[in-house]
C-alpha cells in the first residue's frame, strides 16, 4: 500500500528460504562439500596445477622458457589471430543481430540455428573442412599453388579456423538481447531524423555495449586458446606457425614441462582474467538492469 | 479446531513484523486479519502454518502446542496468493498431490483418491477441468484448484494468504461470495488475509485489524466499524473526517464552535480529534440561529443512493482545521430539500463523532499521508 | 535493396539497413561457415557410398567411435549428477568462497583445451598428484579410456550448472512451501517438484556437454595415451588420417560426427522449444 512501509522490510537473503523448504543442516553441508570436493578434483587442483608446474623449478626457468624466441613468437601469433579473428566476428555479430532483432522476415529461425551452427562441429572438423578447400588436395590447392598464395600450414588458415570457432560468440549475446529491447527506440530515432548509422552508434550499440563486451570476452578467451582447429591448419612449424597453445603442445611433447608450463601459465592467467572480466560485466549488466527497473518503478 | 497463538513476536533484522501478539480463534469461524501490507498479517498466517518459525511465543491448536511441529504435521490448509499450483501436473494430480505423499500406510488407495479429487473437484464445481493443466486456466478457476488441494489433505485449519489479491475486480466479487457460502458449507476453521477492508467486513464473521505488527482491535465487522477503538481503525476502514479541537466537559471546542460529544474518558482541556465519517454529518442552511462549523461546497456528486459532499472549512483559524476537505453524505431528498449548489456557504454538524488525544491521533494522521 | 525487403519482410518496418545487415550476415555466414563445411559433404559425395561405409566401418574408426561416443557418454552423466549438485549448492545454500566458486566454474570454457590438457595428465598420471593415490589402489587414469572420461568431464563441466541453475533460482518458494503444507517431505519435493521443472535444463545441459565432448580434441590427446582400437577417439583419428593425406577418410569421419552433432543440436533446440511452450504460464 504505502511504498515506505514496502521498502521498510529488508527481508536477508537467507531468511527467504523459510524453514519449511530447507534441509536440514547435517544434510546442507554434506551436499556442499560432495560438490567441493567434486570441484576440487576437476576444477581447483588442475587449475593451480599449472602454476605450480610452471614455478617449480624457479623463477629463472620460467622467465627465460617464456623469453625464448619461439615463445615470443608464438605469443605474437596469438595476438594477431584474435586481433583479426574478433573485430571479424564483432561486426559480424552487430550486423545479424541488426537485422534478426529489428525485423521480421522469412528464415529467421533457420538463420539463428545456422550462426549456432559453428559451436557443433568438432575443432578438428573445423580445422579439417579448410584443408578441403585451400590444402594442396584441396578445391583451391592447385590454383592457390599456382598463385604462390599459402593458407593452409600459414597463418591464413590459422587466422581461418579461429574464425570459425569463434563465429557465434558476439552474434548469440547480441541476438537475445537486441530482440529483448524491441525496435521502439530505434523507431523514435528514425522518426527524429536519425540516419541509420546515427541511430546504430546512437541508440542501439550503447544499449548493449555490456552484451557486446561479454561477448567480445568470451569470443576472445576462445580465439586465443583455440587449440584443435588450428592444430590441423598450422603445420606445427617452430617460430611460423605456432600459436601458444600449440607451442605448449610442442614443449610438453619435447618432455620439456617446466616451459609447457609456463607457457601454458600465461594462458591460465588470460583464462582467469577472462572470468574476472565476465563476473564484472555480468555483475555491470545486472546492475544497470536493476537502476533501469527501479526506474521504470518509480 | 479452535487455534491460539500467545505472544508471539517476530524479527526481521532491524525490522519488527509481529510484536507480542496474542489473539484466540474459535472453532469454525471465518476470520480476516485485516491491515496494510508490512503490517505483519502474512507473517503471523505464514506462523500459524508453520512456515515461519517466530522467535518467541506458541501457536496452540485445539489447546496442544504446535510450535515444534513441522509444517508438515501440522494439518492446515495453505492457499497461496499466487496459488502455486505444480505447472507440470494437471488439475487433478495437484489435488492428488496431498493425497499421494502419505506413507504409504496411510495412503488411500488409487479408487479412493479418484473419489476423493472428483468429490472436491464437485465442491468446487470445477470437474470439468479435472484433466487440464494449470497454465490453461484462469486466475478464479487456480484459485479454486488450489482451494481444493488445499481441502484434498482434511485440514483442521484453512489458512489463506490474500486469496482474491490476484484477481480482477468482478470475479473477486463473485469468489468472495463462493467462499463464504463454502465455509458455511464445511465450517472449518478459517483464517484469510487481505487489505482489502470490503473484502474483510463483506466475508469474515469476525475481523482482526493490525498495525506495525500489532492488533488493533478485534470484532465483529459490525463491531469494527460502527465502534472503531483507535483512530487507524477509523481511517483504515472507510473514509473519515476531523477536526481538532479542545475538550471542554461535554463538548469539543473547535475553533469558536462547538462540538458536541458522546461519552468520553478524556480530561478537561486535552488537545483531542474528533473523528466523524460522512454519513454522520448534517448539513445545514446559514439562517439566523443555525449552528456549526461554516464550510463552502466545492462539489456536489449527485450519483448512486445517496449524495456526496464535498467541502472546505472557511475561516477556521488553527492551522490543522484550515483548508481540510471534508466530505459528508446526504440523503437525495434532503439535498433537494435544502436547493444546495456547488459554492454556497452552509453549516455542518458531525453527530456522535468520537474523540481521542492527539496524540493517538497524530501518528493516524502521518499514516495516512504516507498511503 | 528495396527489393528484399518487399520479397522478405513478413512486417513492414521504418529502419534503415535491413538489406545491407542481412546480406553481410548472409555473405559472411556463407564464406566462413556454410561452403567450408558443404565442402566435407561434397568430398564424401565424390567417395560413393560403398567407399565411404567401408572407410567408417573399418574396426579402427568404429572402436574410435564407440569410445568417443562412450566416453562422452558416461562424461556427460558425471556432469549431469555432479552438475546439478554443485547448481543445487550454488543457489540453494551460503558457504565461505561462494561467489568464488561461481565464477570459477566457468573456468572450463575459458582454459585453453590444451592446457586442461597438460595439467589433467600431469596430475592423473602415476606419479601426479592424484594418479600417485589411485594407483595404490590399482587404478590407472592417465593413459587409459578412464583418462578421457576425466578430460571430458572438465570440459562439459559448466553446461549442466549453466542451464540449471537460473532455472532452480526461479522456482518459487510457495511451490516447494505448498508441498510441505500437502505433508510431503523433502525428498518428495525434490522428486516430485523441483526435477520436472528443472528436469528441461538438466536435460539440456546433459545433452550440450554430451555434444561438446564429442567433438573435443585438446584436452583428450595429452591424457588419452592414443593406442588404437583402445584409447583413440575420433577426432584424433581424423588428424592421423590427414598426417596420411587420406583426405577422404578423415572426411568420412567428419560427415559421421557431424550428423551425429547437428542432430544432437536439433534435439536440444526442440527440447528447449518443448519446455518453454509447456511452463509457458499466462500469470
Amino acid at each position: 500500500m504505502s511504498a515506505t512501509s514496502v521498502l521498510h522490510t529488508p527481508v536477508p537473503l537467507e531468511q527467504a528460504r523459510s524453514a519449511a523448504t530447507n534441509e536440514p543442516a547435517l544434510m546442507r553441508w554434506l551436499l556442499i562439500a560432495l560438490a567441493l570436493i567434486f570441484l576440487t578434483l576437476f576444477l581447483f587442483i588442475p587449475l593451480a596445477s599449472v602454476f605450480y608446474e610452471a614455478l617449480k623449478k624457479g623463477g629463472d626457468v620460467y622467465l627465460k622458457a617464456l623469453q625464448e624466441p619461439d615463445a615470443l613468437s608464438a605469443i605474437q601469433l596469438t595476438l594477431i589471430t584474435a586481433a583479426i579473428a574478433v573485430p571479424a566476428n564483432l561486426v559480424f555479430g552487430v550486423a545479424a543481430a541488426w537485422a534478426i532483432a529489428k525485423f521480421e522476415f522469412r528464415g529467421k529461425s533457420v538463420l539463428i540455428t545456422l550462426i549456432d551452427l559453428p559451436f557443433a562441429v568438432s575443432p578438428v572438423i573445423s580445422g579439417l573442412i579448410y584443408v578441403l578447400l585451400f590444402g594442396a588436395q584441396g578445391w583451391f590447392g592447385p590454383w592457390l599453388q599456382a598463385h604462390d598464395i599459402k593458407i593452409i600450414f600459414a597463418v591464413p588458415g590459422i587466422v581461418l579456423a579461429t574464425v570459425f570457432v569463434t563465429f557465434p560468440f558476439v552474434a548469440r549475446e547480441l541476438i537475445p538481447l537486441m530482440q529483448a529491447q524491441g525496435a521502439e527506440e530505434e523507431e523514435a530515432a528514425v522518426a527524429l531524423g536519425a540516419s541509420g548509422w546515427q541511430t546504430l552508434w546512437r541508440v542501439t550499440l550503447p544499449n548493449v555495449k555490456w552484451g557486446l563486451v561479454y561477448g567480445v570476452i568470451l569470443c576472445n578467451a576462445r580465439a586465443m586458446g583455440e587449440f584443435g582447429a588450428v592444430s590441423v591448419v598450422s603445420g606445427h612449424i617452430r617460430g611460423m606457425t605456432n600459436t601458444m597453445p600449440l607451442h605448449v603442445e610442442i614443449l610438453y611433447n619435447e618432455y620439456n614441462f617446466a616451459a609447457a608450463f609456463a607457457v601454458a601459465s600465461i594462458l591460465a592467467l588470460l583464462a582467469l582474467v577472462t572470468l574476472a572480466a565476465k563476473s564484472f560485466v555480468e555483475w555491470r549488466f545486472g546492475h544497470d538492469q536493476q537502476t533501469s527497473i527501479e526506474e521504470h518503478a518509480a | 479446531m479452535s487455534i491460539e497463538v500467545s505472544n508471539i513476536s517476530k524479527h526481521f533484522g532491524s525490522f519488527t513484523a509481529l510484536d507480542n501478539i496474542s489473539l484466540e480463534f474459535p472453532s469454525g469461524e471465518l476470520v480476516a486479519l485485516l491491515g496494510p501490507s508490512g503490517c505483519g498479517k502474512t507473517t503471523l498466517l505464514r506462523i500459524i502454518a508453520g512456515l515461519e518459525q517466530a522467535d518467541s511465543g506458541k501457536v496452540l491448536f485445539h489447546g496442544e502446542d504446535a510450535s515444534r511441529r513441522h509444517v508438515r504435521e501440522r494439518q492446515v490448509g495453505f492457499v497461496f496468493q499466487h496459488y502455486a499450483l505444480f505447472r507440470h501436473m494437471s488439475v487433478f494430480e495437484n489435488i492428488a498431490f496431498g493425497l499421494r505423499v502419505k506413507p504409504r500406510k496411510e495412503r488411500p488407495s488409487e479408487a479412493e483418491i479418484q473419489r476423493r479429487v472428483h468429490e472436491l473437484l464437485n465442491l468446487v464445481q470445477l470437474d470439468w477441468l479435472h484433466d487440464r493443466y494449470p497454465a490453461q486456466l484462469s486466475g478464479g478457476q487456480r484459485q479454486r484448484i488450489a482451494l481444493a488441494r488445499a481441502l484434498a489433505v482434511e485440514p483442521q485449519v484453512l489458512l489463506l494468504d490474500e486469496p482474491f489479491g490476484a484477481l480482477d475486480a468482478k470475479v473477486r466479487k463473485d469468489l468472495r461470495r463462493w467462499l463464504r457460502r463454502l465455509h458455511d458449507e464445511l465450517h472449518v476453521t478459517s483464517l484469510f488475509v487481505t487489505h482489502d477492508q470490503e473484502e474483510a467486513l463483506e466475508v469474515a464473521d469476525r475481523v482482526v485489524l493490525m498495525n506495525h505488527g500489532r492488533i488493533e482491535q478485534i470484532g465483529t465487522p459490525g463491531e469494527v466499524y460502527d465502534h472503531p477503538a483507535s483512530p487507524f481503525v477509523y481511517g483504515f476502514l472507510g473514509s473519515v473526517n476531523l477536526f481538532h479541537g479542545r475538550v471542554h466537559g461535554d463538548h469539543l471546542q473547535v475553533d469558536d464552535h462547538v462540538l458536541a460529544l458522546d461519552q468520553h474518558t478524556l480530561s478537561a482541556d486535552t488537545q483531542a480529534v474528533a473523528y466523524a465519517r460522512p454519513h454522520e454529518v448534517d448539513v445545514v442552511r446559514p439562517e439566523p440561529g443555525a449552528t456549526g462549523i461554516p464550510v463552502v461546497i466545492r462539489r456536489i456528486l449527485a450519483f448512486g443512493g445517496a449524495v456526496r459532499l464535498e467541502l472546505e472549512r472557511t475561516g477556521a483559524e488553527s492551522k490543522e482545521n484550515a483548508g481540510t476537505p471534508i466530505e459528508a453524505e446526504i440523503g437525495r431528498d434532503r439535498l433537494r430539500e435544502l436547493g444546495l449548489a456547488e459554492g454556497d456557504q452552509v453549516l455542518i454538524q458531525p453527530r456522535g463523532a468520537r474523540v481521542f488525544p492527539v496524540s493517538t491521533a497524530a501518528t493516524n494522521q502521518a499514516e495516512k499521508a504516507a498511503a | 535493396m528495396g527489393a528484399t525487403r518487399q520479397i522478405l519482410l513478413t512486417r513492414h518496418s521504418v529502419l534503415p539497413g535491413f538489406g545491407l545487415a542481412l546480406g553481410f550476415t548472409l555473405l559472411y555466414l556463407s564464406l566462413i561457415v556454410l561452403i567450408p563445411l558443404s565442402a566435407t559433404f561434397f568430398k564424401t559425395a565424390t567417395m560413393g557410398w560403398g567407399a565411404f561405409w567401408e572407410a567408417v566401418t573399418t574396426p579402427r574408426v568404429l572402436a574410435s567411435l564407440r569410445l568417443t561416443f562412450g566416453a562422452s557418454l558416461i562424461a556427460a552423466l558425471i556432469n549431469a549428477v555432479f552438475g546439478l549438485l554443485v547448481a543445487w549448492v550454488l543457489v540453494r545454500y551460503r558457504f565461505f568462497g561462494k561467489r568464488l566458486i561461481d565464477a570459477l566454474v566457468d573456468l572450463p570454457f575459458a582454459l585453453p583445451t590444451a592446457v586442461a590438457g597438460i595439467a589433467l595428465t600431469t596430475l592423473y598420471a602415476t606419479n601426479g598428484l592424484i594418479g600417485h593415490w589411485l594407483d595404490q589402489y590399482g587404478i590407472k587414469v592417465a593413459f587409459t579410456p578412464l583418462g578421457i572420461v576425466v578430460a571430458l568431464t572438465f570440459i562439459g563441466l559448466p553446461f549442466v550448472v549453466r542451464t540449471v541453475q537460473p532455472v532452480l533460482e526461479d522456482i518459487e518458494a510457495e511451490l516447494e512451501e505448498a508441498a510441505a503444507c500437502l505433508g510431503a517431505n523433502r525428498l518428495q519435493t525434490f522428486v516430485r517438484i523441483i526435477l520436472p521443472a528443472i528436469g528441461p535444463a538438466l536435460l539440456t545441459g546433459f545433452a550440450l556437454a554430451f555434444a561438446r565432448a564429442i567433438g573435443e580434441y585438446g584436452s583428450v590427446v595429452f591424457i588419452a595415451g592414443n593406442m588404437p582400437m583402445i584409447s583413440e577417439i575420433a577426432p584424433l583419428l581424423i588428424i592421423t588420417k590427414l598426417e596420411q593425406y587420406d583426405y577422404a577418410g578423415a572426411t568420412a569421419i567428419a560427415v559421421v560426427m557431424l550428423v551425429i552433432s547437428f542432430l544432437l543440436l536439433l534435439a536440444i533446440n526442440l527440447l528447449q522449444w518443448w519446455s518453454s511452450n509447456r511452463t509457458k504460464s499466462n500469470r
